[in-house]
């Protein structure tokens, strides 16, 4: 089973980026549980929402604390939250950052694997918001193939309709620029 | 059998309710059960369902509404959680009082106060003795199956009696996982219309939820609990029939690894599928453990579950729920009162976790399994319950 969490900002989109993992493992065949932080919707606000996937029903209904992902929608989150929390040895890292990951790895103290895309300019020149929950689905798949990337496809033109080909082009675009630094 | 999709459970929960042709829907939004209203109201609203959604100003006149639209023969659906059934609360006895097959779905919820809108089973517990049959799930797929098992129930001519389909808030309501949709065609052959035993209809007048003088209403009363024990075989031929159709055999009382176990961890609802996580890591350790989860509640299913039971030295049961100054949570002192009688009665320990949304791990679980080995080298008394995982 791979976990996944989601941090970022309320109305940033965490919550649509693990549904849309979801529905892309579950269009797989496979099984995938995707959900928020429970509570109130609080835009701005530091939020959380949890993917998981397996290739056998998943039962577990708790939170995730150690999680094989862990995906950080905001810059400003890097700093406020202490994201790579429980995160596996062997997990990694993956952040909206226009930082190298040897400078993150530097300044934040992370051991971990880390991979890094500036999300919020791919988002501001393809979409003109600084929306980054469809660029960060492209910079996971590079992170770890959790799902096939074409499996994604499909979920975004649902999701997004007339703006679909416009997200799917930032997918595609911080799918190629996502950096990995071991 | 139906598609395969990814869907948030309240979502498809609504679906099931639309693909059970609902007549009227009568609800009032409360979180955690928003998503499911909102989704019917956009399906009568799209033309997709053909429906009376009524938005009334509370769920008290969502459950009178309710009351009136059953009365006249129509199949008729609500949604509450927590404060909502608290309001309704003076109609949901007169339902099942007045024999009226409605369904609802409680998006089960702490009650107030302190104010919160996570998930508990304190909300259900405040109606245990309404009168409607009442049974929890587990997962999506399990909450889509019971929706169409509840109208099924509840409609049989022989129960006529409303159903409470328990669905844990949030932890059920929020998550989108993937359910096995059924097609038109199943539903037709588990789901019959509706023909109700009487109808309010101007051309045959009749008298429903009459004045209960000293001198009929405990023969009333006695009819009722009766109606509602004998709700059973219909319940069980549901299960059956609904199995052959759809390959889900659901049981009253359902069990785990329970073949030659000590101990059984007892739970309702969505927790039960942590907990058995919990049973393997224990089993792994060499840990003769087993899990029984109750799916019905009302009427209570005392044969299969004493047999589920049976030979078993330990039971910890999992409450979601307070009985302040009591005997323990709830189930708990159903389960004792269950056991009461039996020959080498097990001991059992009752602990009170996962109030108001406070997570659970399977890591809890063991912890309350080492706190229960311990524990059973005294005596356990009905008040020794514990509230798990309090900070001091």
């Amino acid at each position: 089973m791979i976990e996944i969490r989601i941090h970022g900002r309320g109305g940033q989109g965490g919550v649509t980026s693990a549904e849309l993992l979801a529905l892309a493992a579950i269009n797989e065949g496979k099984y995938a549980q995707a959900f928020p932080t429970f509570g109130p919707e609080r835009r701005g606000a530091p939020v959380i929402a949890f993917c998981r996937i397996d290739n056998k029903q998943i039962r577990i209904r708790s939170a995730i604390y150690t999680p094989d992902v862990v995906v950080v929608l905001d810059p400003g989150i890097l700093r406020l939250v202490d994201v790579t929390s429980g995160l596996k040895e062997d997990g990694i890292l993956c952040a909206n950052t226009k930082y190298s990951g040897k400078e993150l790895r530097k300044e934040l103290g992370i051991k971990h694997a880390i991979a890094t895309v500036n999300a919020t300019k791919i988002a501001r020149e393809e979409i003109g918001l600084p929306i980054t929950n469809t660029a960060m689905l492209g910079s996971i798949l590079k992170a770890r193939e959790v799902v096939p990337f074409d499996s994604l496809i499909d979920p975004l033109k649902k999701r997004f309709g007339q703006i679909a080909e416009k997200n799917i082009k930032v997918f595609t675009r911080a799918y190629e620029e996502t950096q990995l630094t071991k | 059998m139906g598609e395969r999709v990814g869907i948030e459970v309240s979502l498809a929960a609504a679906e099931a309710v639309k693909m059970a042709n609902v007549d009227v829907v009568a609800a009032y939004p409360i979180t955690p059960q928003t998503h499911i209203v909102e989704h019917l109201s956009e399906l009568v609203a799209d033309g997709e369902l053909d429906a009376e959604f009524i938005p009334v100003e509370s769920e008290h006149s969502a459950m009178s509404v309710c009351c009136g639209s059953s009365a006249v023969g129509a199949r008729t659906f609500t949604c509450t959680s927590s404060q909502g059934l608290a309001l309704m609360n003076e109609i949901v006895f007169i339902a099942p009082s007045m024999r009226l097959p409605i369904v609802m779905i409680l998006a089960n919820r702490s009650l107030s106060g302190p104010l919160s809108i996570w998930n508990d089973h304190t909300d259900v517990m405040s109606i245990r003795d309404s009168g409607w049959i009442q049974i929890f799930t587990e997962n999506g797929q399990d909450a889509f199956d019971h929706v169409m098992f509840s109208f099924r129930v509840a409609e049989n001519p022989a129960v006529s009696l409303p159903v409470i389909m328990n669905m844990d808030g949030f932890v059920l309501t929020h998550v989108i996982e993937p359910i096995e949709f059924w097609d038109e065609e199943t539903v037709k052959r588990y789901l019959p219309d509706f023909e109700p035993v009487n109808r309010l209809h101007p051309d045959n007048p009749v008298t429903m939820g009459a004045f209960g003088l000293p001198g009929i209403f405990t023969e009333a009363k006695k009819a009722q609990d009766q109606a509602l024990i004998n709700s059973k075989p219909v319940i069980l031929k549901a299960w059956k029939d609904m199995g052959d159709l759809v390959g889900r055999y659901y049981k009253p009382v359902e069990t785990y690894q329970v073949e030659g176990a000590e101990t059984v961890f007892l739970s309702m609802g969505s927790v039960g599928e942590t907990v058995s996580i919990a049973v393997e890591e224990l089993r792994a350790q060499g840990k003769s453990v087993g899990q029984v989860k109750l799916r019905l509640w009302r009427p209570f299913p005392f044969e299969e579950f004493r047999e589920a039971v049976r030979g078993v030295k330990q039971i910890i049961v999992i409450d979601r729920a307070i009985t302040y100054g009591g005997p323990g949570g709830p189930v708990a002192s159903e389960i004792r009162s269950a056991l009461y009688l039996e020959e080498n009665m097990p001991t059992i320990t009752n602990f009170l976790c996962g109030l108001a949304g406070r997570d659970v791990t399977a890591e809890d679980y063991i912890a309350m399994f080492e706190k229960t080995e311990q524990m059973a080298k005294g005596k356990v008394r009905q008040e020794d319950y514990i509230i798990y995982g309090v900070r001091e």
